[in-house]
């Protein structure tokens, strides 16, 4: 057929990231042998022995799509997404990490010495008395040995380079990702750069089917397990922090489906960029109490809100990061 | 000296460098793995409700997200002094198989076989998946994607999603099996076990046939002599889920048995200053640097290791496969790092088996899914073995169950000394005066460290295509001397 002569040329590439995304991909089941039939995979760690120098060697705009997932976390994160922008048409911010930090992003809560101390000092199995810290140069006997810069912050991909669009989750649901490639190879028409894609414009409980009653009748916020969920009802209006209010649709609901509240992975709806001012007036607006103090009591209450709101979000949120 | 750089090396979960240097006569004389990155989940967590930590730290591996999950909520149910009830633990169990039967089948069928099925001196265009398929047929390979699918959806519909687990939560787990979903698994465990018989009837057509394999398999630079970790149960048979860690030395004797909440007796991590990985080893004896041997405190925790450290398989089928591949090979225990495919075929048989016997448990739908919760006790500690090594979360939080402090031993981390020591023996075997470093021998010093599996070369993730690699020998001052491509 005509179509398979333009076969598209695609990388995936991961920064700081869990390897979610890249199982995602995979998660295509049955169907990689059509992903492979409409697309060339021309640099992919997980699954190829494409070497740095090798993409190195490509030409400006060789790549057509380029998935990069994970955050920028050191100077190799950052060093790979500003050469993979050079050598992509598309680069797509695929998943929670690359889109707003994701969960390695929590990190912004502490200070890069804060980590260091932790991980290699203070840890309860650790030895290591002469206080050794990984170095970025090292002289070892036979020669130097070279580790990439750990940074103080993490940061976004759009941090760092222009990034074409932005695909949610932690990680993209794969229906997501089927329908974007899709889209691509066909030569379908495509949003203004810099759009969310693979993603809904709804919140979450515009098409959740837990039940909601209407009933403002939240006195207090619980934790998981002080509370037995009655299956049915909407986790708010059960007391239960839920992050549908300030979320994204497209992951088909999938925590939902395993009777868990949402976690905010797919990120701000779009009439709303920051995630935490909108949850606070939606917790706000199930509270069964009428006078302001009363109100604050109850949020005053939560555990771990900033932790909550910004799970997947914080290197993109307006906090950032936790001043030092 | 020249050196020789794999930057990064591929197929493998996360991000690694090898660095080779020769001596003036050309023959290998150091070895450095390296792992380029950090996270800091042991920091980050601190401040979360305890609660959440078991969906925080799948993203520890988003390949092995249900091993982190598992070792977490039973880390959690300990630090609010709970058990789950029979139903939600044999859930969790029942998760847990099918999570290792999409690993084991990822990694053994797109990373392992291509060495073995195609070969390793294959001409390096064939050398994978495709090549697989190829030798073995289209059907298998459908077959191969199929089964893995169906342990991804069985995980799916316990925890929500396959990678995004939200199943545990402190005291149980948040969702039932209903009785027309338990038919269903029936079916598809069955099929696991049948698939499982089937690999390993390919294993033994293709390997075990073949002298030539055998022989790279008992006689290769692959072998390091290790100590042998691995969780057991009550029987001392191999369990994934639960049990004691136990520790057998280099001839195969019992060092170490002890409960999970013990770890730090026995367990300790060294520091380099050229990788942000740190070294387990075994504490008792200390650490003596990257020596193999009875007296090194360097172990394994990996499908050998655990085969090693059990007295058995706790189903039928596995057992007698357990028996038989001891049997080939010399008795225990084994050293020679390729029979970790081998293993991990045992261990994919054993899941399955287990799997539906979960299934088939008259408690698995029942109703009672979680234990009420009426204190923090404020400590907790759990191991599960994850698919790549022995998986320990440790956490600590304050009276209202917010967490104070997290330590972590992922399960490739208890192996990252034993794997650079073998790729460096590989290395040093393969790599000699005079050598030519040929695509072959550069695809044979990485069969050294795929051996060990995901976290460093991660099973479901090699593709049909080209697999390009390029490796650059240079001199002490940079200059490149030699530069191998493969394309």
């Amino acid at each position: 057929m005509a179509e398979e002569k333009q076969k598209i040329k695609m990388a995936v590439y991961w920064g700081a990231a869990c390897g979610g995304c890249c199982v995602s991909v995979l998660d295509v089941h049955e169907a990689l042998f059509d992903v492979i039939a409409a697309a060339d995979l021309v640099f992919w760690p997980i699954a190829l022995d494409t070497k740095y120098q090798d993409v190195e060697d490509m030409p400006d705009g060789f790549i057509d799509l380029t998935l990069y997932n994970g955050a920028v976390r050191n100077s190799e994160n950052e060093h790979i997404a500003k050469l993979l922008r050079q050598k992509s048409k598309i680069l797509v911010a695929y998943g929670s990490c690359s889109h707003m930090g994701g969960i390695p992003g929590l990190a912004n809560f502490s200070t890069k010495e804060e980590i260091f101390d932790r991980v290699y000092h203070d840890t309860e199995s650790t030895v290591n008395t002469d206080r050794i810290l990984p170095q970025t140069e090292f002289e070892v006997e036979e020669g130097i040995l070279s580790l990439p810069e750990f940074y103080n912050d993490v940061r976004t991909l759009a941090d760092v380079v222009d990034v074409d669009y932005f695909m949610p989750g932690c990680p993209p649901q794969t229906a997501r990702l089927v329908e974007v490639f899709t889209a691509i190879v066909t030569g379908a028409e495509l949003p203004p750069p810099g759009s969310v894609i693979g993603a809904g414009n709804k919140a979450q409980c515009d098409e959740c089917s837990r039940k909601k009653t209407e009933n403002k009748g939240v006195k207090k916020f619980n934790r998981p397990w002080e509370v037995v969920d009655d299956g049915e009802t909407c986790f708010l209006e059960q007391g239960i922090l839920c992050m549908g209010p300030a979320t994204r649709t497209g992951c088909d609901f999938r925590c939902i489906q395993g009777n868990a509240p949402c976690k905010g992975c797919y990120g701000p709806t779009p009439d709303s960029t920051d995630p935490g001012a909108k949850m606070m007036s939606a917790i706000a607006s199930v509270i069964d109490e009428k006078e302001p103090e009363a109100i604050d009591k109850v949020l005053d209450d939560l555990v771990d809100p900033a932790g909550y709101f910004y799970r997947y979000s914080l290197p993109s949120s307006y906090i950032r990061r936790k001043m030092s | 000296m020249k050196k020789i750089t794999i930057d990064p090396i591929t197929r493998l979960e996360g991000h690694g460098k090898i660095e080779i240097f020769l001596n003036d006569e050309g023959d290998v004389k150091n070895v450095y793995f390296q792992v380029p990155e950090l996270r800091g989940f042991e920091k980050f967590c601190e401040g979360r409700p305890v609660e959440e930590v078991p969906y925080i730290v799948t993203k520890i591996c988003g390949v092995c997200p249900g091993c982190h999950h598992m070792a977490s909520g039973k880390a959690v149910d300990a630090v609010f002094g709970v058990k789950p009830p029979p139903t939600a633990r044999k859930l969790r169990e029942l998760f847990y198989m099918a999570h290792f039967v999409h690993s084991h089948i990822a990694h053994f069928y797109a990373l392992g076989a291509p060495d073995f099925v195609v070969g390793p001196d294959a001409p390096k265009a064939e050398r994978n998946i495709l090549g697989v398929i190829g030798k073995v047929g289209v059907d298998i390979g459908k077959e191969v994607i199929k089964q893995r699918r169906i342990a991804q959806e069985i995980q799916a519909l316990l925890a929500g999603h396959q990678t995004q687990c939200m199943m545990n939560i402190p005291g149980g787990v948040r969702k039932g099996l209903k009785e027309e979903e338990r038919d269903d698994i029936v079916k598809k465990a069955e099929g696991f076990i049948e698939f499982s018989k089937f690999s390993l009837k390919i294993f033994e057509d293709v390997v075990l046939s073949n002298e030539a394999y055998v022989d790279i398999i008992l006689n290769g630079p692959y072998s390091l002599k290790l100590h042998s970790m691995g969780l057991v149960d009550e029987n001392n048979k191999v369990n994934f889920y639960d049990g004691k860690i136990r520790v057998v030395d280099t001839k195969g004797d019992e060092m170490h048995k002890y409960a999970p909440a013990d770890y730090r007796d026995y367990v300790a991590e060294h520091v380099e200053p050229w990788s942000y990985l740190k070294f387990p080893y075994l504490k008792q004896i200390g650490w003596k640097g990257f020596i193999d041997g009875q007296d090194s405190s360097v172990y394994h925790a990996t499908p050998l290791s655990r085969l090693n450290a059990a007295d058995g398989m706790a189903t039928p089928l596995a057992q007698k496969e357990y028996d038989r591949m001891y049997g080939v090979l010399g008795g225990k225990p084994v050293h020679n790092t390729l029979a970790m495919h081998w293993a991990r075929l045992v261990e994919l048989l054993y899941s399955a088996e287990h799997c539906l016997e979960l299934v088939q448990d008259a408690e698995i739908t029942g109703n009672e899914l979680r234990t009420p919760i009426d204190k923090v006790v404020g400590e907790g500690v759990d191991t599960v073995e994850a698919q790549r090594g022995t998986l320990t979360h440790h956490y600590w939080t304050d009276d209202k169950g917010v967490v104070t402090k997290v330590n972590i031993i992922v399960g490739t981390t208890n192996n990252n000394a034993a794997i650079n020591m073998s790729i460096k023996k590989a290395a040093q075997g393969l790599i000699k005066k005079g050598t030519e470093v040929s695509d072959g021998i550069l695809n044979m010093i990485e069969m050294a460290f795929r051996a060990y599996d995901p976290c460093f070369s991660c099973a479901t993730h090699s593709l049909p295509g080209d697999m390009p690699m390029i490796v650059e020998i240079k001199d002490a001052d940079g200059k490149l001397l030699q530069r191998i491509q493969r394309d």
